[in-house]
């Protein structure tokens, strides 16, 4: 989700004027989300340029009033109904990382995968910590913290899974060792 | 610094010999200290059970020592070794492992009333202890009278009962939904910020993150080991 779909659902409740977006965004978001208030209007002008939106006069005090479009409305239906695209997000950080370590020989993935194992449970941990010392009842907070909950959880989960693939990998010969890293070794055995 | 309430140095178990010697655990070391949970994670026959087994002399090292309060469980007599078990560690287990002819508060109270309490200074403290688990009022009732949570939570008053510090837990939400082992974690938890300290065989993500430290197990080493932040995240934080 982009700036551009967030400030036309937002629309979607009625006519405002950028700080009022700005304000309202990162409300609705649990203050997860913060922008500046440069890039609103800056996608505001975008969003009136593609006929999404339409500056209506000011309200007075010299401040351009937003109201959504026909065009708008239809974005923001289609947007909404359309479910994430997962696969979009495969080209990640960690899948590379191991590949590219089996790849290099520059060091055996799986002590790749038992440092990512390491932080990710630490993160998980903290989360966990925060969810169990939430006192308050903020919708959006909470719904978040599940996410990133349940997605730390998936991801010890998929570590785990990979593990044991590489486990039914031959041997790997490290050809570079890791004498220049400033990290303790992890010691892997097979 | 405070001394850890329970510590292993240099632990080995070794089953069988030859070919067939199969090495349960190797040179593991870990303490365990007043106030820490610490979840113990990995495959099945990676040595988590061996361990807990170790810690609460329910079985011997081959090599290495186990001391709990101080106390080395090597050098000790059976006699000696069976007071440990009684009155300075408990266990909890998967299947809760209460007596079903006694009562929650008699299930609590029977290991401080073998070890010579008088039947009253030990059914106070029972209720005492039920109260801590948010058992109160349920003293009287039979283990088929409570819920596999109440069950739960009355093993782990016993398991922390009177002089007991140190809680052996192993796979203690296994039997149990997802919201009632939350609410076990979140008991086990606020022990352990209350003083007590646990230590937990859990082969799930989301409980091992209820502890400080998460030791993870492979063929009886520790391969690795993650601690909680210790200043706490903040909304802020994740933002």
């Amino acid at each position: 989700m982009g700036l551009k779909e967030g400030l036309l659902c937002l629309l979607v409740k009625g006519d405002a004027h950028g700080y009022q977006l700005k304000a309202d965004l990162e409300s609705t978001t649990g203050d997860t989300w913060q922008v500046n208030i440069g890039q609103v209007y800056t996608t505001l002008q975008r969003l009136e340029r593609d006929g999404l939106v339409e500056s209506i006069e000011s309200n007075g005090d010299g401040r351009v009033v937003y109201t959504l479009t026909d065009l708008g409305r239809g974005a923001v239906a289609r947007w909404l109904d359309a479910p994430v695209d997962l696969a979009a997000a495969g080209r990640d950080e960690i899948s590379l990382k191991v590949l590219m370590s089996m790849v290099s020989g520059a060091i055996d993935p799986r002590r790749v995968v038992e440092r990512q194992r390491g932080a990710t449970m630490t993160i998980l941990q903290d989360y966990t910590t925060l969810k169990a010392n939430d006192s308050n009842d903020d919708f959006a907070w909470q719904l978040y913290l599940d996410r990133l909950i349940l997605s730390a959880e998936a991801e010890l989960r998929w570590l785990e899974r990979v593990e044991a693939r590489l486990d039914l990998m031959p041997p790997f010969q490290v050809t570079q060792l890791t004498e220049s890293m400033d990290t303790d070794p992890v010691e892997v055995d097979r | 610094m405070t001394e850890p309430i329970l510590s292993m140095r240099r632990l080995g178990k070794t089953h069988g010999s030859g070919a067939q010697r199969v090495d349960a655990l190797v040179n593991v070391d870990l303490d365990l200290m007043p106030g820490e949970l610490v979840a113990v994670t990995g495959r099945s026959g990676s040595g988590k059970t061996t361990l807990l087994n170790m810690a609460g002399a329910l079985d011997e090292p081959t090599s290495g020592e186990v001391i709990v309060a101080g106390e080395n469980l090597a050098t000790m007599s059976k006699n000696d070794l069976a007071r440990v078990r009684r009155v300075a560690v408990g266990y909890v287990f998967q299947q809760f492992n209460l007596l079903s002819s006694l009562t929650a508060a008699e299930n609590i109270s029977l290991p401080l009333e073998l070890d010579g309490m008088k039947p009253a200074g030990a059914r106070a403290l029972a209720e005492k202890a039920l109260e801590e688990v948010e058992m109160a009022g349920m003293a009287d009732r039979y283990p088929d009278q409570l819920s596999g949570g109440e069950q739960q939570r009355v093993a782990i008053a016993r398991g922390l009962i009177g002089p007991r510090s140190v809680l052996l837990a192993d796979e203690p939400t296994g039997a149990l939904d997802e919201a009632t082992s939350e609410s076990i974690l979140k008991l086990l938890r606020s022990r352990c910020d209350a003083g007590a300290a646990a230590l937990m065989v859990t082969h799930e993500p989301a409980y091992a993150a209820w502890a400080d430290r998460v030791v993870r197990l492979r063929d009886g080493r520790i391969e690795g080991i993650s601690e909680r932040t210790k200043t706490p995240l903040t909304t802020a934080d994740i933002q």
